[in-house]
């Protein structure tokens, strides 16, 4: 069931056969149960992230520490005004104490017929949920997630996904190898070969990161603003300095989830879509031979 | 740069336009007869789920005086209208009764002044809104477990009802309801103190209710009536309070 386990070749390359073809050889990549969760966090995170932001709209300032609300110093907000001169509705993204002018994209929207929406995040990304029914999605939607996360953590530790898949094996760890993994990337080189049938070594980082420390932030920094939870587990004030700091963390987190995704989702454009596709759907997946140098 | 935000703009109602289509389906998919039990089975998990964190009725954090926010924003109803109310402001809630009533064995009709002279407690402790903000404030009153003992639950009763006197609606109160559970925590109180002073007209004079394990919403102001009752869906619009009956949820643990 490990990554590197080969289930089938698909060119038998016969002995003797002058001038062999170079192999195309198939291995099977991705267990049904890594399949499975992807698929399903795919949708239970989109879920999330559109009801987050609706959430987001109805009280769109971040703070730090314990207490926040209108007056306090903010560390973001996103708002939508009119201009007292212009007349024209003006949507600023607030950092700290700098304003940037996000009309069109943050603060103000414009619909299909070109009228301007008040609102820090435009209609098409929250689902134009509102308060309550984003809170029910949001929190459906976390419980899915949670379930489906702690079935793929089971299955990656006692199945030694972990182990053979995502823990970077020692010659991974020279730091030749990395160096030469980061300029593989830098050229959008793709492994062949027998690199190509394990995770490299930058991939291996990003997804333990995204599974250990993003997903799991986001868990935590959720629960720090349930009240239910911080009588059940205080500490997490302490871990997160406060139910204001935790909100901001859960957006920030939550942003730095949608960058690794975007990462993700370019650099299955680039590697060959077909081939990526595949061995998330059905989990086999085309070993390109190495190159004759 | 006039010309990149009006790029901007038609690239925006550009994607707007594409979105819409798909938009008229993702509202009815989000809120629709389907997807309601989905969502009702979230709020079971989640009411569930935390009922067993909580088994052992540990407390929320209390902080200090100086974690008190400067500001505590005013919620919900800041003044309610009528002659009643303003009557009961005039004369500083001197005719202004606490009644409970309901599966009781004994009924009771409670001054202010009589609360007042019950054992109180006082605890400092983060009010959170689910709209996300929140603020820190300091509750003196009586812990809602001793006026329930005083009154005597009869053994049918479930959840406990607070009927108050800010008129939301024509002919819809604010009300609110929790079960026993959180009825009898030692945090749960009917506080008439805010900050070491009378409770303030904004935050819900004379008496509030202070359920700390639950969001903003459930902390009802203007209470003048408990009623213990065996069942929600007797009243108001059946979902056991104003917000609940407006598809905001009953349980709001988080």
């Amino acid at each position: 069931m490990a990554l590197s386990e080969q289930t089938a070749v698909s060119q038998d390359v016969a002995a003797g056969a002058t001038a062999p073809k170079a192999a195309r050889e198939i291995i099977y990549r991705h267990t049904v149960v890594v399949r499975v969760t992807h698929w399903l966090n795919v949708l239970f995170l989109t879920l999330l992230l559109m009801s987050g932001l609706a959430l987001f709209n109805v009280h769109p300032a971040l703070y730090w520490g314990n207490y926040g609300y209108p007056g306090v110093p903010t560390v973001l907000t996103i708002t939508g005004q009119l201009d007292p001169e212009t007349r024209q509705p003006v949507g600023t993204t607030r950092i700290g104490d700098y304003s940037i002018d996000t009309t069109g994209i943050l603060g103000v929207t414009y619909d299909a017929n070109g009228r301007p929406r008040p609102g820090a995040f435009p209609r098409w990304a929250t689902g134009n949920l509102g308060l309550a029914l984003a809170r029910d999605w949001h929190f459906l939607a976390a419980w899915l997630f949670v379930i489906n996360g702690a079935l793929y953590l089971l299955f990656g530790l006692f199945s030694g996904h972990f182990r053979h898949d995502l823990a970077p094996a020692r010659d991974q760890l020279r730091g030749r190898h990395i160096l030469d993994d980061i300029w593989n990337h830098l050229r959008l080189r793709q492994p062949r070969g027998a690199e190509a049938k394990r995770y490299n070594v930058l991939q291996k980082f990003a997804y333990l990161a995204a599974i250990f420390i993003i997903l799991s932030t986001m868990v935590l920094s959720g629960l720090t603003m349930s009240p239910a939870a911080t009588a059940a587990f205080p500490f997490l004030f302490d871990l997160f300095g406060g139910r204001q700091s935790a909100r901001t963390i859960h957006f920030v987190t939550a942003n730095i989830l949608v960058l690794f995704v975007l990462v993700h989702v370019i650099q299955v454009m680039l590697f060959g879509v077909f081939n990526l596709m595949r061995s998330m759907i059905t989990g086999r997946y085309v070993i390109r031979p190495e190159r004759a140098t | 740069m006039s010309r990149i935000i009006t790029r901007r703009r038609l690239l925006t109602a550009g994607a707007a336009t594409l979105g819409s289509t798909l938009l008229a389906g993702c509202d009815r998919f989000f809120d629709s007869a389907t997807t309601r039990p989905l969502l009702d089975f979230g709020q079971l998990m989640s009411l569930r789920a935390q009922r067993l964190l909580l088994a052992g009725q540990p407390l929320v954090r209390e902080f200090s005086l100086a974690d008190i926010s400067p500001e505590f924003p005013p919620n919900g109803t800041e003044m309610p209208a009528g002659l009643e109310y303003f009557e009961f402001f005039a004369s500083g809630f001197e005719r202004w009764r606490l009644t409970i009533a309901g599966l009781v064995r004994n009924k009771l009709s409670l001054s202010l002044d009589e609360l007042k002279a019950m054992p109180s407690r006082t605890q400092i402790t983060m009010h959170a809104c689910d709209e996300g903000w929140s603020a820190i404030g300091q509750w003196t009153g009586v812990p809602l477990a001793h006026l329930l003992q005083m009154a005597e639950l009869a053994p049918q009763a479930r959840f406990i009802v607070f009927h108050c006197l800010d008129e939301m609606e024509p002919d819809a109160f604010y009300y609110e309801s929790i079960d026993l559970f959180d009825a009898f925590h030692p945090q749960t109180i009917l506080a008439y103190g805010m900050n070491g002073k009378p409770l303030p007209v904004q935050h819900g004079a004379p008496l509030r209710l202070r359920v700390e394990r639950q969001i903003g919403y459930k902390n009802a102001k203007f209470v003048t009536r408990l009623e213990a009752v065996d069942r929600l869906d007797t009243l108001g619009l059946g979902r056991g309070g104003f917000w609940p009956d407006r598809g905001y949820q009953w349980y709001a643990g988080l």
